[in-house]
């Protein structure tokens, strides 16, 4: 199994290396010029064209590369060309960030997926599960911006419970490490639930769909003929082996979720990675386009790995020399 | 005959499927002896396994649903009982294996635990007696390395263990009555007389019941007291081995019995009687077997009833009118 995974992180390795290169070369050559804010006639071009310099925007693409990926290796993600900052000074403000947010997310999905799908399989066809199957249908298919709009209208401007945005209150500096929790929980649970509640929806229908599929299996007659509870044949027999095809589901969604952060940071105002993604796009700040894309792409395929991890984990039958025991 | 254990009266089990009402158990009525052994047998889709379902209330519903009759074991109607009620009942004082070993076991758990856990709900024990108890049971049915295969999963084991396994589950609790639903068609042929060879070694000596099904009139011959036959649902003919091989009533009965070849050579299916079996969603006006039968007459177009023949035997045909057979 270690020669799996060891496998497993070479190949991760030169993905990553292929995502990189590809979206440096696309930068380079997608219309834009990260000096063009400097383009103001008070500017002295002398300066703008010292800064072009300083940035190495004056050598050639291929050569660009080959300083970008040299630094890149040896883990310098450079200077920010907006911020005149070092990039690693900024990820390490925005990264814990989009983490705690797609964290508490995932959270939501999986509790709130798991639990549905299997109430809805457990109680299938009954009223819960048909108005579930809707509800899941049509939370699935809003947009997340509109349902974080009408949620901070509810919550925050009528109700007056929850915060809109930012991470936590102007004057959290003043507060107790207790209050500052709550302060932060409070500020955490719009932008999670948003960003978790349309991948809920779709885990779901996954989890029902494959309750259903245990369910009628003859192992799970076996359970009952042993005189099991329900609840035991249902978690513990139908669940172990329903959750097996779930995981990899997970998985696969963790890039849905950082990509979706992005729309919610900005909606909610997290100073995470997909804010300060859309402010680089827009200033093509490529050093800081970079290196969050770098920290994505290792995101997702740690996800994935993870996912594998626990698929084995999860099914005895799983091998990793290849071949599968009989089924 | 022994003191009644199962008593089975006009069990109705019928599916509802889009197709129509399958009454796959039409009226089935007969009685397993405490310590007795009864054979179950007719062709693929007679309703041997619903019948069986229908005891355990196991029966899928939807679409299967028991719609009359009663099953009373030692006096109580397990068809009045609460889910709970049943629950004490199932893998406790009736327990069944299937035919399909790996498939009827779970395979992300270990065959030891799955003893384990019937043993530890029924007996009250805690992990460490019920582990104890499980080796223990898994060295009866004779698995080879009891200790180390309490910990094999059931992908890792050959056919005949994973049987012996879930033989070993059955038995766990002492039940009074095993339900075999065609214990060894699925296994090796060289590995199924060793399975039977342990189930007819296990019932001596714990006064168990049980009913087997089984295709195989071979081990028909061998193992059990008393057949019940059933045909379309409906069992036709109810006798001790001995007269059921030596003088079939019904012609059904017969049918099967001509056609087994000599020496006993053991079957995977039953032989074929020309003609094939009706379907339970359209079964046919009177006798069930009329239209396959080379002796009908007349009368066989009303359904005829189950008649007493001499020596407690039952046969559901026109011929057996008066009980001379
Ligand atoms: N889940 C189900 N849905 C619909 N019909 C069913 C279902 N299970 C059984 N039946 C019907 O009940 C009838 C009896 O089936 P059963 O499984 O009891 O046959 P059997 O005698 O055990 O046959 P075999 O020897 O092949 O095991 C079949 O004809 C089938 O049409
Ligand atoms: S009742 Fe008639 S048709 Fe039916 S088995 Fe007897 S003789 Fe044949
Ligand atoms: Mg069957």
């Amino acid at each position: 199994m270690a020669r799996y995974f060891a496998g497993r992180l070479g190949q991760s390795i030169l993905l990553v290396w292929l995502v990189l290169t590809i979206t440096f070369f696309l930068l380079h050559l997608a219309p834009g010029d990260p000096m063009a804010r400097y383009d103001d006639p008070e500017m002295d071009p002398e300066t703008v064209e010292m800064m072009r310099r300083q940035f190495g925007l004056d050598r050639s693409v291929p050569e660009q590369y080959a300083r970008w990926i040299s630094n890149f290796a040896r883990g310098d993600f450079g200077i920010s060309l907006r911020y005149n900052r070092p990039v690693s000074e900024l990820l390490a403000g925005a990264v814990p960030n989009t983490l705690r947010l797609t964290v508490a997310a995932l959270a939501v999905y999986m509790i709130l997926g798991v639990a549905l799908g299997v109430t809805s399989a457990a109680k299938k066809n009954s009223l819960f599960d048909r108005v579930g199957t809707l509800a899941a249908l049509v939370v699935y298919s809003i947009p997340s911006f509109w349902l974080a709009l009408m949620l901070i209208m509810l919550f925050s401007l009528k109700l007056g419970w929850l915060p809109s945005s930012h991470m936590q209150s102007i004057d959290a500096l003043s507060l107790g490490a207790l209050e500052l929790f709550r302060n932060r929980a409070a500020h955490l649970i719009l932008p999670a639930f948003v960003l978790g509640v349309a991948s809920a929806a779709g885990m779901a229908r996954y989890m029902r769909g494959s309750m259903l599929d245990e369910l009628r299996r003859d192992y799970v007659r076996t359970a009952r003929a042993k005189g099991l509870s329900e609840g035991t044949v249902l978690m513990k027999h139908a669940f172990r082996n329903a959750a097996i095809p779930i995981v990899t589901i997970v998985g696969l969604s963790i890039p849905f979720l950082l990509g979706g952060s992005v729309v919610t940071e900005k909606i909610f105002s997290w100073p995470g990675m997909g804010s300060l993604m859309v402010e680089s796009i827009f200033t093509r700040d490529y050093p800081v386009i970079l290196a969050i894309n770098f920290i994505v792409s290792v995101m997702v395929i740690l996800g994935n790995l993870l996912a594998d991890l626990g698929y084995a984990l999860l099914d005895p039958r799983i091998a990793f020399s290849g071949e599968e025991g009989e089924r | 005959m022994p003191e009644e254990l199962l008593k089975i009266e006009d069990l109705r089990t019928v599916f509802r499927t889009e197709a129509g009402t399958a009454r796959a158990v039409d009226g089935v009525s007969f009685t397993v002896g405490r310590g007795e052994t009864v054979g179950l047998v007719g062709e693929s889709g007679c309703g041997k396994s619903v019948t069986a379902l229908s005891i355990m209330r196991l029966v899928t519903d939807p679409p299967g649903r028991i719609e009359g009759g009663s099953i009373l074991f030692e006096g109580r109607d397990l068809l009045g009982l609460s889910e709970k009620e049943m629950r004490k009942v199932r893998g406790n004082e009736i327990s069944i294996i299937f035919q399909e070993p790996l498939s009827s076991l779970n395979p992300v758990f270990t065959c030891g635990e799955q003893i384990r856990e019937a043993i530890a709900l029924h007996q009250k024990l805690g992990r460490r007696k019920s582990k104890e108890k499980t080796i223990e049971m898994l060295r009866l049915v004779r698995m080879p390395d009891p200790e180390k295969r309490y910990s094999s999963y059931p992908h890792q084991m050959s056919g005949g263990m994973r049987q012996r396994v879930m033989i070993a589950m059955a038995l766990s609790c002492q039940p009074k009555l095993l339900i075999a639903d065609e214990p060894s068609t699925a296994l090796d042929v060289s590995v199924q007389a060793q399975i039977i060879e342990l189930l007819a070694e296990l019932r001596v000596g714990r006064n168990m019941a049980i009913l087997l099904i089984t295709h195989d009139l071979a081990v028909v011959a061998q193992m059990v007291d008393r057949v019940v036959v059933m045909y379309a649902g409906a069992v036709v003919e109810e006798s001790p081995v001995e007269e059921l091989f030596g003088s079939p009533a019904h012609p059904y009965t017969k049918g099967l019995i001509d056609s087994l070849p000599r020496l006993g050579r053991r079957l995977e299916r039953l032989p074929m009687i020309p003609g094939n079996v009706p379907d339970p969603l359209d079964l046919p006006e009177g006798c069930r077997f009329s239209d396959r039968c080379q002796a009908r007459f007349e009368k066989c177009a009303t359904e005829p009833p189950l008649f007493d023949l001499p020596g407690g035997r039952l046969a559901r045909c026109w011929l057996c009118e008066g009980g001379d057979g």
